[in-house]
């Protein structure tokens, strides 16, 4: 099992913002590694998965708690 | 395969096959992924999807090209530059159009200004970027903002006039080559 290597906290910040923010976090990952990404943007519920789809990166794990969203993402 | 095939089937998959080759040549099966906007409408509530849908692309791995022509020009007009224009008709059009995404009004609810202002401060409180924010984002993303030639031309604005970092000014011809092989074409 890997473990999350890095948290990119775009909370408070709407669209595009955590997608922006996570995609300059991606860019100083490496291949495989795993990405937290936290936001408060419930776009962001059906955005993430979009990207994941449009970026080809892998979204691993999606929760919510307390009307923070998590994401877990695996760079391509 | 091990089945056997009459000469009239044979023929049509020959008949296929070439159709295929055919399309795959004038690059009908090769869209890249790319998106391509035609920005024409310099108004704030266009400029702004404009440039969300343009750098969630970037930020999505997209290459993305946006072409300014017409009115959509008038944003990447330095903001310091008041008037624009070589003759009296063209710095008139300058005048009640002012250049750059600061400047830029709304198409409805633009109330001298007072409905820009208004948009900023909600999109503001809600950490909503600013369409100068995104279009400086845009460009540190690589996103290819491309300014129109003959739009250029046209209002007389110069490469001065402009903001930097922007792509070579292109005619008709090359922005449907961006066009056509883009798997995401829109006109906004």
């Amino acid at each position: 099992m890997s473990t999350v290597t890095t948290t990119v906290d775009a909370r408070g910040q709407s669209c595009p913002g955590p997608l922006v923010t996570l995609h300059r976090a991606l860019k100083q990952a490496r291949s495989g590694d795993l990405l937290e990404l936290l936001a408060t943007d419930p776009g962001s519920k059906s955005d993430v998965p979009s990207w994941a789809q449009l970026s080809g990166n892998e979204l691993l794990e999606a929760s919510e708690e307390q009307g923070v969203f998590r994401y877990v993402i695996r760079k391509a | 395969m091990g089945t056997p095939t009459t000469p009239e089937t044979s023929d049509l998959t020959r008949l296929i096959e070439a159709a295929l080759d055919e399309r795959e040549q004038r690059g009908g099966l090769s869209k890249k992924n790319k998106i391509t906007i035609v920005a024409w409408d310099g108004h704030l509530d266009r400029v702004w999807p404009t440039l969300i849908l343009s750098t969630t692309a970037a930020a999505s791995g997209m290459e993305v090209s946006v072409f300014f022509t017409f009115w959509g020009l008038f944003a990447l007009v330095r903001p310091e530059r008041r008037i624009t224009g070589k003759d009296w008709m063209t710095r008139m059009l300058s005048a009640l159009n002012p250049g750059s995404t600061a400047k830029a009004r709304l198409s409805r609810y633009n109330f001298a200004g007072m409905g820009p202002w208004m948009l900023g401060r909600i999109a503001k409180e809600y950490k909503t970027p600013h369409p100068t924010e995104l279009l400086e984002l845009a460009r540190e993303m690589g996103v290819r903002l491309i300014p129109c030639q003959m739009t250029m031309d046209l209002m007389g604005l110069t490469k001065d006039d402009l903001i930097e970092g922007l792509e070579e000014p292109i005619g008709a011809a090359t922005a449907l080559l961006e066009m056509k092989e883009s798997a995401i074409q829109l006109f906004i």
